[in-house]
């Protein structure tokens, strides 16, 4: 069961805004899934290791070569607010 | 015959005779697109598919895949068409560059007719998570067509493609393949690239084809594979994905996951499951029952891995860089409202659970054992491939279920992929054949191998799939 506080706490550090009533919601919601999901916490895992890559693969490189990246104009086409030839943003408090 | 009732592999070969056009192809499905009763696409790109179709027949000679249309899920980014993963967050977005494997489907001569709909960022069973339209089941179009790939399912059980392309992250194309009533296949986890794919959760996202037939899905699957410098965990693909040509089992061992024939089956789909075995060894196979112990532990595995990635990989949806914004004082305000406005609530629910799972304090008990669980599910597999070469199992417990009917219980809606996670956990390949109907809806069969068996899971389901000779034809459909 998690508590409103801590619904609050995670919205916060996901970044997202949600109203009172959804804040209620999801307390209800999550708590009801994370009732089905206690079953992994009786499972016995003593020395069993955690799954890094389902297959058995190594670090890939590429060579380090300098290569055109996106052109400006194409990377700033699709955002909302566009200031002086970059991503316009309100300011951080 | 009408030309949408040509398989996609009948249509290369129409082509390669001269008895059809690329542009008279294009032109018949695009009049199925555009009359589209089941809301499989979310947008059609007519004038530059009868442009490249155009462009495809003026060419001295015919790629080969000739210039049959294809739909592709909006999981996927195609430059200058917009392109939304079925979220309000990305309303009106248009990629500047196209998937490789959409790419490289291009190059080989598939023409990408439009974008099909899907649950918001690949989050759902039903695609009633879609921002935008509830896509309706060919065969009662009062069901749900499965989901996330829905639509791309519902487009080519309906005939408006032959063909087409979903992502799978935890049954995502199987799931809704067998709710259709077509051919689904999920390859080996690095075998198709996901550069240009949406994330959702990357340790388990795989790009695969939807499809009337089995040769046609290895058709489309031998021109997506092989390794590309764009995603780092894309590999080589070993040899080449051969059209299938078996028509008996002789000396195949197929494991039955006792697991996954219990209880939640449906009756209805446990009988098909079974007809099928017997189908299977009737055709030479050999098939005993196969026990994965971990398998139940899967979906609740999976349902703490998968929002932990999806909340990570969500993070770049800010409203700043593409997409739409709402305007505030602040740059958090910004961030919240922006994200609290324009995710769905099922997003906003995984994003929370995935959260919470990476949290200080929860990490170990949560992410940490899911991880180690996870481990648990790869070995069985390997243990049970040391003695089988095949495992068989529903890929749905249930058929399709009707509209609504799950949006109320989000767990209710996660049991629909409780047969196709335990594989997308081990990162293995599966594919789901229609065997046969209960209640009039079609049941899938879901067979999985080890890593690379691609092949010989084609071949299998080739076997099955000339042996039960399944009507794909939903009733009533006209073409």
């Amino acid at each position: 069961m998690i508590d409103a506080k801590t619904v609050l706490h995670v919205a916060r550090l996901a970044r997202l805004r949600l109203s009172p009533d959804e804040q209620q919601v999801m307390r209800e919601e999550l708590s009801g899934i994370l009732e089905h999901i206690d079953v992994i916490r009786a499972i016995d895992l003593d020395g069993v290791p955690p799954t890094t890559h389902v297959l058995a693969v190594e670090n890939v490189l590429r060579a380090d070569e300098p290569r055109p990246g996106l052109p400006r104009d194409e990377a700033l086409r699709e955002a909302a607010h566009v200031v002086d030839d970059a991503f316009g943003v309100p300011r951080m408090d | 015959m009408p030309l949408r009732d040509l398989t996609a592999s009948e249509q290369v070969r129409a082509l390669a005779a001269g008895d059809t056009t690329s542009l008279e192809l294009v032109d018949a499905h695009l009049a199925a697109v555009e009359a589209d009763d089941v809301r499989a696409f979310l947008a059609v790109d007519a004038e530059g598919a009868r442009a490249r179709a155009r462009a495809i027949d003026a060419l001295p000679t015919r790629p080969p895949l000739g210039g049959v249309p294809i739909g592709i899920k909006d999981a996927l980014s195609t430059r200058d068409v917009v392109t939304t993963a079925g979220s309000r967050m990305l309303e009106g977005f248009r990629p500047v560059y196209t998937a490789t494997c959409v790419r490289r489907l291009e190059e080989a001569g598939a023409i990408v007719v439009g974008k099909t709909n899907m649950d918001e960022f690949a989050m759902g069973s039903s695609t009633e998570n879609s921002a935008y339209a509830n896509t309706l089941n060919p065969w009662d179009h009062g069901r749900v067509p499965g989901g996330s790939s829905g639509g791309s399912a519902a487009a080519v059980a309906e005939r408006q493609v032959p063909w087409s392309l979903g992502s799978d992250t935890g049954g995502s194309i199987r799931q809704p393949a067998a709710l259709c009533g077509i051919v689904g296949v999920k390859p080996t986890y690095g075998a198709v690239s996901r550069y240009g794919l949406i994330a959702f959760a990357s340790s388990l996202d795989q790009v695969g084809p939807f499809s009337r037939t089995v040769t046609d899905a290895a058709l489309l699957l031998r021109h997506m594979v092989g390794r590309d410098p764009m995603d780092s965990t894309s590999l080589d693909w070993p040899g080449a994905i051969a059209l299938p040509t078996a028509t008996d089992l002789t000396g195949l061992r197929v494991g039955v996951v006792e697991e996954l024939m219990g209880e939640g089956v449906e009756p209805g789909v446990r009988g098909a499951i079974e007809a099928s075995l017997r189908e299977m060894e009737a055709l030479g196979a050999t098939v005993v029952p196969v026990s994965l112990p971990s398998t139940p532990s899967g979906l609740a595995t999976y349902y703490v891995l998968a929002p932990a990635e999806c909340s990570a990989n969500l993070a770049r949806f800010d409203g700043i860089r593409y997409g739409p914004s709402v305007a505030a004082e602040t740059l958090l305000d910004q961030y919240e409202q922006t994200r609290g406005a324009l995710f769905g609530p099922e997003v906003k629910r995984r994003i929370m659970l995935g959260t919470f799972a990476l949290a200080s304090g929860y990490y170990d008990e949560y992410y940490g054992r899911a991880q180690r669980v996870r481990t648990l599910i790869v070995r069985e597999f390997t243990e049970a491939f040391r003695s089988v070469d095949v495992l068989a199992s529903p890929t749905s417990p249930t058929v399709a279920f009707p509209l609504g009917d799950r949006t109320a219980d989000p767990y209710a809606m996660y049991l629909a992929d409780v047969c196709t996670i335990p594989v997308s956990l081990a990162g293995l390949p599966a594919i789901s054949i229609p065997c046969g109907l209960s209640g009039g809806l079609p049941v899938g069969l879901q067979l999985a191998g080890p890593a690379f068996s691609e092949n010989r899971l084609l071949d299998a389901a080739h076997a099955v799939e000339q042996a039960l000779a399944f009507d794909t034809r939903p009733p009533g459909l006209v073409t």
